[in-house]
């Protein structure tokens, strides 16, 4: 008899009032729980798949004020694709357009984004040809309004032009987030590493850059890299 | 002495070691070029730990003036990759070390808005969450204001400042057990209920601390020496504040309103009454002049949420109802000094191994979060703190950033010294209370 103390919380708040319809079919990322490979899982869990989270793609309408930003931005061949998750707005957009809808967001009288809160890199190694992400959270001060522009850029190719002529606050943000994951962002007044000393070698904030295990004082023995440990995940 | 070997490029580079000056003097007087570049910091006592200001001198008149940082950077995003999300408090509360409180809420509410259970969070905790913030506030506040008063020359409000800050460390300390790094704010709460006796301490400290900030303020509001150091010092006025993504006292010390505890509240901030003091005067007096206000607005805060923790909400849980989140013991204060719960440990070693296994499978893995990605603003001392989380459904945080407003606000400070006496560039970025931690992560 399962008590329903142990069984798994459903949150009804969290649940997006718009259908979310996957782009992609989501590939199996994991299986088993603990990461072993070279011997036999006894702990129960060596069937789990666990797949990955699927990209969502949000169709109209959006709701509350978010269908007014995305119409009064008028520029849907710039943008990718719209996501409505848990209450915020992200606009995909296309790189080579970036600046032409930030430029709009601040500008016209309707949208008036004139806060950029700064630029967050992120790196998904996993999906291929969008590797790098550069997240920038903007705010309208006058309609009380906020939107989060998404880009991306293959690891290939890893340009997308600097939005520090709109958002001058954007500099440091985007020195930060070529420090760590490399994005490069083009056009940017002076493009240098602003954490990390400037012959460092790598980004560290990537996913693929390589930590450091621990040598312990036991026959050359060491501790593993923390993403090289067993571990739940 | 030395000069460089590039001269063609840079001009002619002096580097003084200290026991060298006859001879700096001797070449720099016969040298036709006026312009002198000159390091302050990263060890200079007031460049609020390790900043780094590059200044372009024509005589006293700051001409150029660049920021270096990330002296302190240590990794705290990246290393949070690799904890569960409960363990990410005690990383953020090490950002801006003197504002912990605001990093664990904002890292907190990041978290609970992915697991989408804000609504669940027990009133008490929000409660206690907003008194914490509060009093943290005033603690930033008088650190600024102390350190302001003492890199201008008056070393008096220093230790008023700091003498006044031991109240609420004092109080910290009772309440969380740590004067500093508490992680007390936790993902569905806080990690455990005020202990006896904290309403009394807290009402005392009420009753006392109007009176410091009064006598802070007699010291410095009319003070000729600091109205003549600060007024119309470091300007910079609204559109300034605005395209470089100011906010906080310096966006309020430009006239604007904008204080997201008014205008998008969180932790329940709509509910209290309180006043966004505001100046006009873009200078660093002004922004002098808010900070001293807001103390006394968050006084008020405080007051209202005290009577609300020992009235109304006495005796509620002060951790999210959610057996799958919320941690399985509350705490308390043991005869060792510890923290311990002697019935948690009762039930979990002699009654029940169902609750052991939970509570190992809880600590030890942790909760998942569904996939996704937010981003949670709050306003802390020194402007927006915003926490951009992403999760891919595991039981760690994919990525972690934080939107600092110390970071941010840094930036200002070219616009506000280039053009300015050198002497002012002391009182700029003091204006702007960067905390290295914070700045670096």
């Amino acid at each position: 008899m399962t008590s329903p103390d142990n069984l798994p919380e459903v949150p009804d708040a969290e649940v997006p009032e718009v259908a979310q319809t996957p782009v992609t079919e989501p590939p199996v990322v994991r299986r088993g729980m603990f990461g072993v490979q070279d011997s036999g899982d006894t702990s129960g869990y060596g069937g789990l798949v666990v797949r990955r989270a699927p990209q969502l793609s949000t169709p109209r309408p959006y709701g509350g004020y978010f269908d007014e930003i995305v119409d009064g931005l008028g520029l849907d061949d710039a943008i990718e694709r719209v996501v409505v998750d848990r209450g915020e707005l992200t606009l995909h957009v296309r790189r080579e357009r970036l600046v032409e809808v930030c430029q709009k967001l601040r500008d016209d009288p309707a949208l008036r984004f004139e806060l950029s809160l700064g630029v967050s890199g992120v790196h998904y190694p996993h999906l291929a040809g969008e590797e790098l992400h550069s997240v920038i959270h903007l705010c309208s001060l006058t309609h009380n309004r906020r939107v989060r522009v998404e880009t991306s850029c293959p690891d290939a190719d890893p340009h997308i032009p600097s939005t520090v002529g709109v958002y001058p606050a954007n500099d440091w943000h985007e020195r930060e987030a070529y420090d760590f994951f490399g994005i490069v962002f083009d056009g940017h007044p002076g493009l240098t590493r602003i954490m990390m000393p400037d012959d460092w070698d790598g980004h560290p904030q990537r996913k693929d850059y390589p930590l450091g295990g621990i040598p312990v004082e036991y026959r050359g023995a060491t501790i593993p890299a923390p993403d090289q440990r067993r571990s739940y995940s | 002495m030395s000069t460089a070997y590039d001269e063609a490029t840079e001009g002619k580079v002096y580097s003084v070691n200290g026991a060298d000056w006859d001879e700096v003097v001797g070449a720099v007087r016969d040298a036709d070029d006026e312009r002198l570049v000159i390091n302050m910091g990263p060890q200079h006592p007031s460049t609020h730990g390790v900043l780094r200001l590059v200044l372009t001198l024509d005589g006293e008149t700051v001409t150029e003036a660049r920021g270096v940082i990330g002296y302190l950077h240590t990794g705290i995003e990246k290393n949070m990759e690799y904890r569960t999300w409960t363990q990410g408090t005690t990383f953020v509360t090490r950002m801006d070390y003197l504002s912990p409180i605001f990093n664990e809420t904002a890292y907190c509410l990041g978290v609970e808005k992915l697991l989408g259970i804000e609504d669940r969070i027990p009133d008490r905790a929000q409660a206690i969450r907003v008194m914490m913030m509060e009093l943290n506030r005033i603690a930033s506040h008088l650190v600024a204001m102390g350190t302001f008063g003492m890199e201008l020359g008056a070393t008096t409000p220093f230790l008023f400042g700091y003498r006044d800050r031991e109240m609420i460390m004092d109080l910290f300390e009772y309440i969380t057990g740590l004067r500093m790094n508490h992680a007390y704010v936790r993902p569905g709460g806080v990690s455990v209920d005020l202990p006896a006796g904290a309403v009394d301490k807290v009402g005392e400290f009420l009753k006392e601390m109007p009176k410091r900030i009064k006598d802070i303020r007699k010291l410095l509001d009319e003070n000729p020496v600091f109205v003549g150091r600060t007024k119309d010092v470091a300007y910079l006025d609204l559109t300034g504040c605005m395209a470089l993504g100011i906010t906080g006292p310096i966006l309020r010390s430009a006239g604007l309103p904008w204080d997201l505890r008014k205008s998008q509240p969180y932790c329940g901030y709509e509910t209290y009454d309180f006043d966004v003091p505001t100046e006009r005067g873009c200078d660093v007096y002004s922004r002098y002049l808010v900070r001293m206000q807001e103390m006394e607005e968050s006084l008020k805060i405080v007051e209202q949420a005290l009577d609300r923790i020992a009235g109304p909400l006495k005796g509620d849980p002060v951790m999210i109802e959610d057996k799958k989140i919320g941690w399985p013991a509350q705490l308390a204060l043991g005869p060792d000094g510890f923290g311990n719960s002697p019935d948690h440990i009762a039930h979990i070693m002699g009654s029940s191994m169902e609750a052991l296994i939970h509570h190992f499978k809880l600590v030890t893995e942790g909760f998942r979060v569904p996939a996704g990605q937010v981003y949670v603003p709050i306003e802390s001392p020194k402007g927006e703190l915003g926490a951009h989380v992403i999760s891919d459904g595991g039981t760690k945080p994919y990525r972690f950033h934080f939107r600092e407003p110390s970071f941010n606000n840094l930036q200002a400070f070219p616009a506000m010294a280039e053009g300015g006496q050198v002497a002012d560039v002391i009182a700029a970025v003091a204006s702007i209370d960067p905390v290295m931690g914070g700045v670096d992560r």
